[in-house]
């Protein structure tokens, strides 16, 4: 199987408000993207772009207004409307490691939760062996585990902790939201390094989501672009973000501050004044920043097209593309 | 390197006296847990001497103890954090003074004035049910006397305008702006009287990148057009290169390594700060990066000698039973490490 997760023209529309006054707030909008078997697929953007609502749908917590995501060929259906648990092939690791566990609980029992609901073990032996050993492939042991609060661990230990007590399903992709922006610096590349490791040994996939390109481009095969709920740019890592097209991306890249003193910033970011008139802007969304702002960008929706095996959806690059061959990379 | 003038003798160079001084500055949070004292050493020894006109930046991660520094720096020390120890000092036109010998009132005309601070979190102290420019006037009525609330108005309108801020935000509440547009606001609000200083605690954490940028600039801008000294606190190493004239790392309440932004990156001493600037992803570069092992020590149980031995790659007997000191290894450039001496 060649896609492990395929996400076809997803839309998410949240209305607030009764009948009488009601707002629509567009989060994702045709979002289309797939991800390999064994791949780290990055998703990043910033906040409020509708990154956090695309994983959402494909965990099953949202349900798409239209679209389809299909996970090896199969449809993946809104939590509420199945009966049975949640599909045991998808986990998800959160932002805030001390957040995901309560402070009032063992760490211990959430491991034998899941044992127990997915009925991975027939005994308590065999649980504690399958614990143990998706401790150790995060590096840490049951011994040093079983028992303890989540104030007893750093949070590096911790996110580690719940990347162990994901993996206990045995899941095919990994849904890391923001998974290493609370831990501390110097413990940040050791959890990057561990999602590079399970897809080399354990040929788990990722879905990581980021607004933190530098780390994005360490650890992942392929990158999307989002902005203000579109992908804007998408294709293998090393082309997106070492030779950006779409004028946001070339923004964002150069926004990075690379720790280096001897290449600062130079000239000045123009910045949004009132953001929400971005998300109603007809057209394309980045034109009222654009350095290349054409005539008819603050009309027409660009179309998406391939340069270069990477996906752009921009007008500086409608009538260039080289074949519309989806398959191409 | 001249191994000689090692023990800190080296000239100093910029003659000028600093702006902010501390002086083996000690500040401990003193908790009384079921009748148990524990004590929390965020800040331990400190001693900083912070020139005019730069940009100092203090980096960490969390629960080093920046934030506790901060906070002694600006003289806001509360229950249950103590002062345990030593001083801190600003140099105003003529004189020195010694800010914990001030009283409340002196210490309330020197802020803003003279020192701001603008907290971490800053897009969450506007407060939520006025306008910006009634803030703003309060603010103005509050320091500057024998101003009308339309004087002040002007003041907030020129200020804005000169900081390149649309004016119209004056007229809106701080829910209706993005966090990174409040965080702006805030930095433009804390270098309204012109301080001599600004401290800034984690000015660009949470915000997106592009946004982030948009805040250095802001900072960067200011600094230059009042010539103020800014301490800056953020971990985003980033920010720090891109920023600050001179780095200092903190780690389990102490400082362990200052110089300038140049030497810091391209020279660092100490295995802490090594692998802080080691691992941390570059574009181009695909190389296998490694963190620092184990995790950050308690600052209520931190191990003996330096905080850092039991994570450090190459601990010495010496490493495990005393704290090194931070000596000066050359003219900018300080480092408590053991093995920087052996050097």
């Amino acid at each position: 199987m060649d896609k492990l997760i395929e996400v076809d023209q997803l839309t998410k529309v949240f209305t607030l408000g009764s009948i009488i006054s009601r707002i629509r707030i567009t989060a994702t909008d045709h979002v289309s993207f797939y991800i390999k078997p064994a791949e780290i697929f990055a998703l990043a953007g910033e906040s409020g772009c509708g990154k956090t609502t695309a994983a959402r749908m494909i965990l099953g917590f949202e349900e798409p207004t239209s679209g389809t995501i299909l996970h090896e060929g199969r449809a993946v259906e809104y939590a509420k409307n199945k009966k049975g648990r949640g599909t045991q092939d998808i986990q998800a690791i959160f932002q805030d490691p001390f957040k995901t566990f309560n402070p009032l609980r063992t760490v211990d029992r959430y491991f034998f939760e899941t044992v127990q609901n997915y009925k991975l073990a027939g005994s308590d032996g065999e649980a504690i062996k399958l614990i143990s050993d998706k401790l150790n492939a995060v590096g840490l042991s049951y011994e040093e585990f079983a028992g303890k609060y989540p104030s007893e661990f750093s949070g590096g230990q911790l996110q580690r902790i719940s990347i162990a007590r994901a993996l206990l399903t045995n899941p095919t992709l990994l849904i890391a939201d923001e998974p290493v922006s609370m831990v501390d610096a110097s413990l940040r590349m050791s959890i990057v390094n561990l999602f590079k490791k399970l897809k080399e040994e354990f040929n788990v996939s990722v879905l990581y989501i980021t607004h933190d390109l530098a780390t994005a481009y360490y650890m992942s095969d392929r990158i999307a672009i989002m902005f203000r709920v579109n992908i804007v740019e998408m294709g293998p890592v090393e082309r997106v973000l070492m030779d950006p097209k779409h004028p946001y991306t070339k923004l964002l890249r150069e926004s990075i501050p690379e720790a280096d003193p001897k290449r600062r910033w130079s000239g000045a970011v123009k910045l949004s004044d009132v953001e929400y008139e971005e998300y109603l802007r007809q057209g394309c969304r980045f034109a009222g920043r654009c350095p290349q702002v054409m005539e008819r960008c603050r009309g027409e929706i660009p179309d998406e097209v391939y340069v270069d095996q990477v996906l752009v959806k921009c007008h500086l690059y409608s009538g260039t593309e080289e074949t519309l061959d989806r398959k191409v990379s | 390197m001249v191994k000689t003038t090692f023990m800190g003798e080296w000239p100093i160079l910029n003659t000028e006296p600093p702006i902010l001084r501390t002086e083996g500055l000690k500040a401990f949070y003193v908790l009384d847990v079921h009748g148990v004292q524990k004590v929390v050493k965020a800040v331990n020894e400190v001693d900083l001497n912070i020139r005019e006109n730069e940009v100092y930046g203090i980096a960490g991660e969390s629960g080093c103890g920046k934030t506790t520094l901060l906070k002694a720096l600006y003289g806001a020390i509360e229950p249950p954090l103590r002062l345990m120890g030593g001083t801190v000092y600003y140099r105003v036109p003529g004189e020195e003074i010694d800010v914990f010998m001030l009283s409340a009132e002196e210490k309330r005309r020197l802020r803003w004035e003279y020192i701001a601070y603008i907290p971490q979190g800053s897009m969450s102290v506007l407060n939520p049910v006025t306008k910006l420019k009634e803030t703003y006037q309060d603010f103005i009525s509050s320091h500057v006397t024998g101003k009308t609330r339309a004087d002040a108005f002007k003041i907030a309108a020129g200020h804005m305008a000169e900081l390149g801020l649309p004016r119209k935000l004056l007229d809106a509440y701080p829910h209706q702006l993005s966090g990174g547009m409040r965080q702006r606001v805030t930095i433009a609000l804390a270098a309204l009287l012109k301080p001599r200083i600004m401290i800034a605690d984690e000015p660009t954490t949470a915000l997106d990148v592009v946004v982030q940028r948009g805040v250095v600039q802001l900072l960067r801008d200011i600094q230059q057009r009042l010539g103020n000294t800014i301490i800056l606190v953020t971990h985003d190493m980033g920010v720090q290169a891109n920023i600050a004239d001179r780095v200092a790392i903190m780690y389990a309440g102490k400082i362990i390594e200052e110089a300038t932004t140049e030497e810091i990156f391209g020279n660092p001493l100490h295995p802490y700060t090594r692998y802080l600037i080691q691992s941390l992803p570059k574009f181009g570069d695909k190389t296998a990066r490694t963190s620092a092992p184990g995790s950050p020590p308690s600052l209520m149980d931190l191990p003996s000698g330096c905080p850092f031995h039991l994570r450090c790659p190459d601990t010495l007997e010496t490493c495990i039973e005393q704290m090194p000191p931070l000596v000066a290894v050359a003219s900018s450039h300080r480092v408590a490490c053991w093995l920087a001496r052996e050097r």
